[in-house]
């Protein structure tokens, strides 16, 4: 017992020779990444709030636009980069894709948020109400409910690799039913037009309003992959440590660090006997 | 100054894009905040373990 | 083959048995579907508009309220490694299990679905509609849940967890269900809606199976 203790836990170490790469070459890219996501976010928001000239149509609130279509992009495209790398995890159980996935959730869900308060508040001045039932932000409303779901089912077991693995399969199975979904709300929205709905986005639309949306688009980006690195270092390490304290020598408890996260405190003894 | 004003009135709808913007940027921010502060933490708490026992600590 | 119908009967048997299970889902979706004339208020002329909506979200809610007995009973008392171990391929034993929780389920739902129709005050002649689509749809509401039924198992409050990750899935169900009702009142013709419905049946019906045997077996790993 005691033997197969100690060589899982080597093996458990071993298993982060290639994410301690990871944390090399990450460590390296964060500061320049952060920076950057800072500078063109600034710039962004310069151009959005006071460069970018008024829309003919929509006047000022055109303005909203400028965070909610990148934020809706970032909401669509997160979601994807969790689906693929949970696709990864499951085929190739590749520690970092499961930690990418984990890691992005919650920033996509972020998006989310952003994209659908933002959208009421540009909904109130152009529909008269806080909350219409636009095609397209119902499915947003959806989008943020699947990623919820995610987050929810990932933290949901005591064992944390079952976890990993559940929400690595709900989340392809999320991406299979999106367009469904998608399809079946558009469909909906047609039976249920409602009188006039100005559509937040044409198909054409001015130089003078694409520049800044694209800016804040990139800016978006940028910050996306900054939480992304973060948010999967700090996984890495609070997993090595759990190792550590695991299988490894043990520090004395007055210095394990305390509070934050529950699994923190997670007892020996379940890990230890799977 | 009337300029700033005028700004800040946004065509009457100042109403909707201020807090629009103050609420990506609390979202978004407090993401980022909270992001940066864990992994800082878990950093720390890393290097504390992997510290050898016979070592002085601070 | 034998081994398929012998566990499909099984979960039968053991739904009728525990405490009238059957009859729990179908007094449960018949009670959420009375709560709305309370909520709404009793104008016939409303009620009839939205008749089948209601009666399709009580569906929905029996549905998932069903899903917990799907697996965690036989994951409790270990019969589901038993199930696992056999030489039934585990996709084939989830469809057994998911048939027999749709006959438990979806199934009296749906012949019980015109008394509710007429206390929801529906026009008649739409009842057809409704019960073909709740035959048609109920089917994919077993086979979806199981997905988050397996996915959850093990999990802390797996009640609250199954709802959040089916509900949205229910989602084209609801609106090719619901619709299909709502084209035909409108004089559209329900036919276009009842066969995307069938559509998300019977692409459900191989891969919901494969999505909820490759959850058990990392729940059983």
């Amino acid at each position: 017992m005691r033997q197969s203790t100690v060589e899982k836990g080597a093996a458990m170490l071993t298993r982060f020779a290639n994410p301690a790469r990871f944390m090399r070459l990450s460590g390296a890219t964060l500061p320049w990444l952060g920076g950057a996501a800072a500078g063109v976010l600034a710039l962004g928001l310069v151009w959005s709030l006071a460069i970018a000239p008024p829309d003919y149509q929509q006047g000022e609130t055109v303005r909203i636009m400028f965070i909610h279509v990148p934020a809706a992009w970032m909401a669509l495209s997160v979601y994807l980069f969790v689906a693929v790398a949970s696709a990864v995890a499951l085929v190739s159980r590749h520690p970092l894709a499961e930690i990418a996935a984990q890691a992005a959730a919650p920033v996509g869900a972020a998006f989310t948020l952003v994209c659908l308060a933002t959208g009421s508040l540009w909904g109130r001045p152009m529909w008269g109400a806080w909350w219409v039932w636009d095609a397209r932000l119902t499915s947003v409303l959806v989008l943020l409910f699947l990623y919820v779901g995610y987050i929810a089912l990932v933290n949901a077991f005591d064992d944390r690799s079952r976890g990993a693995r559940a929400g690595s399969l709900l989340a392809l199975v999320g991406i299979v039913n999106l367009p469904i979904i998608k399809f079946s709300v558009d469909w909906w929205n047609t039976l249920h037009q409602p009188a006039s709905v100005v559509r937040l986005s044409g198909p054409s639309i001015a130089l003078s309003l694409l520049m800044p949306l694209l800016v804040m688009a990139v800016g978006f980006g940028l910050l996306f992959g900054w939480l992304l690195l973060l948010r999967m270092r700090t996984l890495l390490n609070e997993r090595k440590a759990e190792a550590l304290r695991l299988h490894g020598q043990p520090a004395p408890p007055r210095h394990r660090p305390t509070g934050e996260r529950g699994d923190a405190a997670m007892p020996a003894a379940r890990p230890v006997l799977r | 100054m009337d300029q700033v004003a005028g700004w800040l009135m946004m065509g009457g709808y100042g109403g909707f894009v201020w807090p629009a913007y103050g609420l990506a940027a609390a979202v978004l921010g407090g993401l980022a905040f909270q992001s940066w502060r864990r992994h800082r933490r878990s950093g720390a708490a890393l290097a504390r373990l992997q510290t050898p026992a016979d070592m002085p600590r601070q | 083959m034998a081994g398929w119908l012998g566990l499909f009967r099984r979960d039968i048997r053991l739904s009728l048995r525990q405490g009238g299970e059957v009859g729990l889902v179908v007094g449960f979706f018949v009670l959420v579907v009375l709560l709305f004339p309370f909520g709404v208020g009793p104008e016939p002329e409303l009620l009839g508009r939205i008749g089948a909506g209601i009666v399709w979200v009580a569906a929905l809610l029996a549905a998932v309220l069903s899903l917990d007995r799907l697996f965690a009973s036989d994951h409790a008392d270990g019969g589901l490694d038993l199930i696992a171990l056999s030489a039934m391929p585990l996709e084939l034993a989830v469809f057994a299990k998911v048939a027999a929780h749709w006959v438990t389920t979806g199934l009296p739902v749906t012949l019980i679905s015109p008394l509710l129709a007429a206390f929801v005050g529906l026009d008649p002649a739409a009842i057809p509609v409704l019960m073909l689509g709740l035959l048609l749809g109920t089917p994919a509401l077993s086979l979806l849940g199981a997905i988050a039924a397996a996915l959850t198992l093990g999990a802390r409050r797996p009640g609250v967890l199954v709802s959040l990750l089916a509900l949205p899935l229910y989602l084209p169900p609801l609106i090719f269900g619901a619709g299909a009702v709502e084209a035909m009142l409108a004089a559209e013709g329900a036919r276009a809606h009842l066969m995307l419905l069938g559509a998300v049946t019977l692409a459900a019906l191989p891969l919901a199976p494969l999505a909820t045997a490759a959850a058990l077996r990392q729940a059983l790993d």
